[in-house]
């Protein structure tokens, strides 16, 4: 049961991605293009974590722990170069 | 508002015990060897690095502190069905709007925390904080401070800035004594 | 048992993200599309943690609490890039959707 369970989750989380994708494409605006790559980054550690999950092995904890923590200092770096034009003052 | 610890060695208890817990759930272990170096990096980390930064206020009230956050999770919850529910209805009907609710706390932290806990709940994302605080002049006088936020769903503006004040900024207030 | 427990928060979780991502597709302009991945995709992956905790505890021998990490870390820092995204956009002026109440609030910096 728990593999149907697995397949339909990563399925979810597919289409997540596609409908991320499709905001980053059509923006309008550069903060809308941000916050999808941001959200694309939230999913993508969904998606690793199902895949350890899937494999039955907990490696890839780490993984998806380094692309939380890279995918906020980048967020927070595109944000301040938008305000200030400038990341470090 | 409490700014100097209770003891020299152990300057900020609270970041010395998260760090403890995040050392030990890293390793995902409880033996001794990884006990005795979480305790060491949990009291000499926040050593060292305490001079650098500015002094944060602590807090006071720790029990409090705790049930505050259990609530906040709890608000959590219940938030988050109710924002799902106004995402998939229709769109139409939802009133958006900005408004702005009059701070009592004074210190930037305990603002940080009230402004992180308005993002996680009902609705609401704050947005910025009133005056901005790099517009102040050097020696002026810091008046009343604003939180802006905005609102997905916006029924009784009053109601919920009563709601923000009394649920989660008086607690604070207590927990921080400011 | 914890079967079935696994299978429920993975599908709680999923349709969370999911709806965190429609949220994002479908409102109309800029601050009503931030609502979406600041809450739901955090309660969507806070759920999905859990289930890899239950499911990682009861496959390998002993608990595994270590997943709980990247909740608390997604917790803390999901409001902090929601702040940084609106106070940008705030910035760069961008345009509410009509019947917006409450835009004189804004000040000008």
């Amino acid at each position: 049961m728990l593999d149907t369970v697995f397949l339909i989750v990563f399925a979810m989380i597919a289409i997540s991605l596609l409908l991320n994708l499709w905001r980053l494409i059509v923006g309008p605006s550069v903060p809308d293009r941000i916050l999808a790559l941001d959200t694309m980054f939230i999913n993508t550690i969904a998606l690793i974590i199902l895949y350890g999950m899937s494999m039955g092995t907990d490696l890839y904890f780490e993984a998806a722990l380094l692309i939380a923590m890279l995918g906020f200092v980048s967020t927070v770096a595109v944000c301040k170069y938008l305000l200030r034009g400038d990341i470090i003052e | 508002m409490r700014l100097e610890a209770r003891f020299r060695w152990l300057p900020t208890p609270f970041r010395s015990v998260l760090l403890f817990i995040v050392w030990l759930l890293l390793n995902n272990s409880v033996s001794p060897g990884h006990l005795f170096l979480a305790a060491f990096f949990a009291i000499t980390i926040p050593w060292i690095t305490f001079p650098f930064r500015d002094p944060q206020p602590l807090i006071v009230r720790p029990g409090l502190a705790f049930r505050h956050l259990l609530l906040v999770l709890y608000d959590i919850v219940t938030a988050n069905l109710q924002v799902a529910l106004l995402i998939l209805g229709p769109t139409k009907k939802l009133r958006p709007g900005f408004i702005k609710v009059p701070l009592d706390l004074s210190h930037e932290m305990p603002i940080t925390i009230l402004a992180s806990t308005v993002s996680l709940t009902p609705g609401t994302v704050s947005a910025e904080v009133y005056p901005i605080p790099e517009s102040l002049e050097e020696d002026e006088e810091i008046q009343q401070r604003y939180l802006l936020i905005h609102v997905l769903d916006l029924a009784d503006e009053q109601a919920l800035i009563n709601t923000i004040k009394q649920r989660y900024e008086a607690p604070l207030k207590e927990i921080f004594r400011c | 048992m914890s079967e079935w427990i696994v299978s429920i928060l993975l599908l709680i979780g999923g349709c969370f993200i999911l709806i965190g991502s429609i949220g994002l597709v479908k409102m109309p302009d800029f601050f009503m599309r931030l609502h979406g991945p600041t809450k739901a995709t955090t309660l969507g992956m806070a759920s999905l943690l859990i289930a890899a905790m239950v499911y990682f505890s009861y496959t390998h021998d002993g608990i595994s609490v270590k997943e709980i990490l990247i909740s608390i870390f997604l917790l803390i820092t999901a409001p902090i890039s929601g702040y940084m995204l609106i106070k940008s956009a705030i910035h760069h002026k961008l345009r509410a959707k009509d019947g917006t109440k409450g835009l004189d609030n804004i000040e000008e910096d």
